[in-house]
């Protein structure tokens, strides 16, 4: 699961793919997953990060996981 | 203190244009009506639950009648019984001052077991039983005949009883809106309708009284109302002029829009439907500058429906799943659909949530919990992430979902009356398969 190289994002969530021109919105969590994706964490490292700092289910966030990680790449922006 | 927790997601925005609509009171949670909390209706009487608010549907009644009131002298309105005929609901119209409008034997029972006295009940429609016609006559109602074989039938009914009935005539008119509803009542361009008129003055033991008519439903056009009543008048000028037979009433039926968004419409309907004051000028004005002497000025009957209920009534549901569609979008799974939510097939319905949520909204697909694909309730919608569990209000569902909704695969929910003290009634309990299945017989050999 790695982000694009030349993604660009910004703290408060907006997304840029300079490749094709798109840009989207995030939530708070989402672009806080995206900033370690750039930073090259692990996918477990960053569970970790959520599962300790929000109150949420492991089981919950491995389910919401998947399916941002279907986002992502739905919206071009994974190096498959 | 861990924080609360929001599943990651992402929106596409589309470059270019502004998006009107997603305005931020849109998402503003709905966590109780009338001072009742959504959760404790939700826990007292299930999910999905339909809620009423009597204070609306006075407030609704009593804006309408001052609307036509203060502009005309002689007004009359009848609840139009397929509208809503929960017994409780018809009680607060009668309680108000509303006759009953019915189109069929059972809403003509349920009519005078709600004391309705008989002469203030309009029996409209295309399908009268002989049975229910005999009723109707016997008690005085007021008949509004719809075909030639209604007429042939109901002066063969009368001469065997030897009674005389009071009727009226429905016509149909081009009023300028199409297509025209001319599948109902006599038709007043081609003189279908001065013919049955003629029949029915020329019948001893029928008394014409009143000229009826319903032009259509959700009507977007005030003039077309001018128009109707203008023909109408037209018509009862005729009658009284020509057959010495003064009209005593007008019937302009119903079909005032109610605030909902119809589908495909580019503007919500708040800000695009006219209020009931538009159709009230455009009416009154009409018949008073028509030319009747004071003393000739016919009663003006109204059996508006949906305006009068569909804002009081909310349908609160609850999210059973997420999930994401082939393409991509997101679809929420709700444990209400078409089955229950019958207008869901005209209009975008306002929803809400009925918890805080974030700031941030995604677009999704709300459906049904049907196994079948047109259970669609939105096709796409922006709301605040839900999760399972959680729960939405659905706005303006008060007018006929409860009479059109039916039961596929899911039992029909309660549905929960907020009295003007804020007290909350059961009217209708939810179904059970015990009444499921009360009407059902097994024959003999299947038995065992
Ligand atoms: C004869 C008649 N009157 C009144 C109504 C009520 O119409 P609305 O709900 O559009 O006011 C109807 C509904 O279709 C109707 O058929």
């Amino acid at each position: 699961m790695k982000l694009k190289s030349n993604i660009a994002t910004s703290e408060n969530g907006f997304i840029f793919n300079p490749a094709t021109g798109d840009s989207f919105t995030s939530n708070g969590i989402a672009a806080e997953i995206l900033a370690y994706m750039k930073l090259a964490e692990s996918e477990q490292e960053i569970k970790k990060r959520i599962i300790d700092k929000y109150e949420v289910e492991p089981s919950q966030l491995e389910r919401d996981w998947d399916d941002y990680m279907l986002q992502l790449k739905e919206a071009n922006l994974l190096d498959l | 203190m861990k924080q609360k927790y929001e599943r990651p997601t992402i929106k596409k925005m589309n470059t270019g244009l502004m998006n009107k609509f997603g305005t931020r009171t849109d998402f503003d949670p709905v966590k109780e009506i009338e001072g009742v909390t959504v959760k404790s209706l939700v826990e007292q009487y299930g999910s999905p639950v339909f809620v009423l608010s009597e204070k609306q549907i006075r407030r609704n009644y009593q804006s309408a009648v001052r609307s036509f009131k203060t502009r005309y002298p002689k007004v009359q309105f009848a609840w139009s019984y397929k509208t809503n005929y929960l017994n409780a609901v018809c009680k607060i119209f009668h309680q108000e001052g509303s006759w009953a409008e019915v189109v069929s034997g059972f809403e003509y029972h349920k009519a005078l077991g709600n004391g309705v006295s008989g002469n203030q009940i309009i029996f409209n429609g295309p399908d009268k039983k002989e049975a229910d016609l005999i009723l109707a006559i016997e008690n005085h109602s007021l008949i509004h005949i719809d075909h030639f074989d209604e007429l042939y039938l109901l002066i063969c009914i009368c001469d065997n009883l030897n009674k005389k009935a009071k009727v009226a005539i429905r016509v149909n008119f081009d009023t300028g809106v199409y297509p025209i509803w001319d599948r109902f009542g006599f038709n007043y361009e081609n003189g279908q309708a001065w013919t049955a008129i003629n029949k029915i003055t020329s019948t001893i033991n029928l008394e014409l009284v009143g000229l009826h008519c319903h032009i259509g439903t959700f009507m977007l056009s005030t003039s077309a109302y001018s128009i109707a009543s203008t023909k109408l008048c037209t018509l009862a000028k005729r009658c009284k002029v020509e057959l010495q037979n003064p009209i005593q009433y007008l019937d302009l039926g119903g079909g005032f829009p109610s605030t909902n968004t119809l589908k495909g419409a580019y503007l919500p309907g708040v800000d695009t439907v006219p209020s009931v004051e538009d159709f009230a000028e455009a009416i009154t004005n009409t018949i008073l500058n028509f030319g009747f002497t004071p003393d000739e000025l016919p009663l003006l009957i109204l059996e508006s429906g949906r305006v009068l209920i569909d804002d009081a009534g909310y349908l609160f549901g609850s999210v059973i799943a997420n999930k994401r569609l082939s393409d991509g979008r997101r679809a929420t799974i709700m444990d209400f659909g078409i089955n229950i939510l019958f207008t869901s097939n005209w209009y975008d319905h306002k929803i809400s949530p009925a918890q805080e949520s974030s700031q941030y909204t995604e677009e999704t697909v709300l459906f049904g919990p049907l196994c079948m694909n047109i259970d669609v309730v939105r096709e796409s919608i922006n709301l605040p992430l839900l999760e399972t569990g959680d729960q939405v209000v659905v706005h303006k569902v008060g007018a006929y979902n409860m009479t059109q909704w039916m039961q596929f695969i899911n039992m029909r929910p309660a549905v929960v009356l907020i009295d003007q003290n804020g007290q909350s009634h059961q009217i209708r309990k939810p179904e059970t398969l015990e009444y499921l299945e009360m009407m059902e017989e097994i024959p003999k050999h299947l038995k065992s």
